[in-house]
């Protein structure tokens, strides 16, 4: 009749890629989690993580440092999006566009030039490792909060801000009680595209002061001791918390336009 | 209101001071013979001729451009194609697509890396220089965002275009080929363009699964900002204002493109009213 194909066939090789390269990797990272050097499957690895100071105060120091940075982010990122958003500025557009343009350099190349001028501000960057991880961060990140903060916040009804102002809300309780509410999506999707790199993007501190104590530096120090165990490990407990992390937030697709730099 | 926008002018404009101040002061200097931020110095093209003159430093641009390239192509392929059968299937199969199509959107870069590194190093024992787990590892970071890009465009699709296709006799191989992949173009491009800036912008995967003697840019500044070859770390100052130029002048060209788009929209959205 019509032959064999249908549409549904054409996914078959992504299917297969996701399967070898996406689930397979997983599985294997778990398996690797769960023994030790010799094979010996056991929880070792996990005890030796949560009973050793070092490695519990690297977890807590990023998960600091992850707050503060999504904080930063945040105080900048909302007032800039929503007056953006809310103001009769003409080519809203490209100035968005100018915002999220950072996303498309390279992201060492903009760490080099944020390095080089901090150099002369502060002098050695080591001195103020936790100040200085979050300027870095923040610069990395901050787009990454200010597209969906913005397409949410201007994708808001206007006569709503009108109807709350017609019942008698002054233009603060029009806006945290109708606009700040209404803007949450899209400030719950900026939080999770900067929590987590702000946990595991440690090139970014080691380019600043060629020092690092988050949980993604652990897993390039066991990778360059080939120690295969222990950054199985330490990825399976980010894998959790990134689990936690999209079943608190929703798991919300359009992160992955944002991420992806799409304001088209 | 109208201090009101005053107001928002000046927020908008101190963030973009922000975003853009390190960039621009480095972009100055990079015009200089000065060694590092500060120093009185005088105008100079030399970083600019060591850029395009350093051996080292061509191979590595190039070598990152055709990587770039390649996981782009390869994405957008499987990326697509991901798409087109997600969509066409059953709601179970559908849900399977888009989980594990959005693992890799969530996850920390450096779990992607490190996971892929073991399977395919450690595992299979592939050899880092054949490329292959680079290619397939950054490939894992970008086909996703070709996905998320393609798939909207399909629901956006008149279905009933395609059963045209097919009452006209075409056969649903060469439908999907003629009438449903030029439909979804944009989406594709798009999705393409993601993929290009996602792979320039990586170092976790590199890092994890590449070559040893072969270097993308980030993984190259990263190591030039340990060494201290000067001259290196000051032509790298000109690279970042080659590709701020490039990046700036392929998004003014959008949003010019875009804009007039707009302007013709509303021009013909007037005459329907009128």
């Amino acid at each position: 009749m019509k032959g064999t194909f249908q549409r549904k066939y054409l996914g078959i090789p992504y299917a297969l890629y996701l399967l070898v390269f996406v689930i397979l990797p997983l599985i294997v990272i778990v398996y690797y989690a769960f023994t030790d050097a010799s094979g010996r499957p056991g929880i070792g690895n996990f005890i030796n993580f949560f009973t050793d100071p070092n490695t519990m105060g690297t977890l807590v120091y990023s998960l600091v440092l992850a707050f503060v940075t999504t904080c930063v982010c945040l105080l900048i990122a909302y007032p800039a999006a929503y007056f953006l958003a809310a103001s009769r500025i003409r080519s809203k557009s490209a100035i968005l566009m100018l915002m999220v343009m950072p996303m498309w350099i390279n992201f060492t190349l903009r760490i080099t030039a944020l390095k080089e001028i901090l150099t002369v501000v502060e002098g050695n960057l080591a001195f103020h490792p936790f100040v200085n991880s979050v300027i870095g961060m923040t610069y990395d990140f901050l787009p990454f909060m200010i597209l969906p903060i913005y397409n949410q916040i201007s994708r808001i009804d206007k006569s709503l801000i009108e109807a709350a102002a017609d019942l008698g809300a002054d233009p603060r309780q029009a806006f945290l009680r109708v606009l700040l509410p209404l803007s949450m999506p899209g400030v719950i999707s900026g939080v999770s595209m900067v929590f987590l790199p702000a946990m595991t993007n440690y090139v970014v501190l080691d380019m600043l002061y060629n020092s690092t104590y988050i949980m993604g530096s652990l897993i390039g120090s066991y990778f360059s001791a080939y120690d295969w165990h222990g950054g199985s490990m330490i990825s399976l407990i980010l894998l959790v918390i990134i689990c936690l992390f999209t079943l608190l937030a929703g798991n919300d697709e359009n992160e992955g336009t944002a991420r992806g730099g799409s304001v088209l | 209101m109208k201090k009101n926008n005053s107001i928002a002018l000046a927020v908008v404009f101190a963030v973009l001071l922000l975003i853009y101040a390190p960039i621009l002061i480095l972009a100055f200097y990079s015009f200089t013979d000065a060694s590092s931020i500060g120093e009185s110095a005088h105008f100079s093209l030399q970083n600019y001729i060591t850029l395009f003159t350093t051996e080292e430093l061509a191979e590595m641009i190039k070598g990152t451009v055709l990587l770039a390239l390649a996981v782009a192509i390869l994405s957008t392929i499987l990326g697509t194609l991901g798409a087109m059968g997600a969509f066409y299937s059953k709601p179970g199969a559908l849900r399977a697509y888009r989980v594990m199509n959005q693992i890799p959107v969530v996850n920390a870069d450096v779990v992607t890396g490190f996971s892929i590194c073991i399977l395919l190093v450690v595992v299979f024992g592939i050899n880092k220089d054949t490329f292959f787990p680079l290619v397939a590892g950054q490939t894992v970071l970008c086909a996703p965002f070709v996905f998320l890009s393609v798939y909207p465009k399909l629901g956006q699709m008149d279905p009933s275009i395609y059963e045209a296709a097919l009452d006209l006799g075409a056969s649903p191989a060469t439908a999907v080929r003629k009438v449903v992949i030029p439909q979804i173009m944009p989406g594709i491009v798009s999705g393409f363009v993601m993929a290009v800036t996602l792979s320039l912008d990586d170092y976790f995967v590199a890092t994890y699964t590449k070559p040893a003697a072969f270097d993308t840019i980030s993984t190259y500044v990263v190591n030039a900002t340990r060494g201290s070859r000067t001259e290196i770390k000051t032509a790298l100052w000109a690279l970042s204002t080659v590709i701020f130029l490039i990046v700036l002048c392929i998004c003014l060209g959008m949003n010019r493109k875009r804009s007039a788009k707009e302007n013709t929209k509303v021009r013909k959205d007037r005459r329907v009213s009128a």
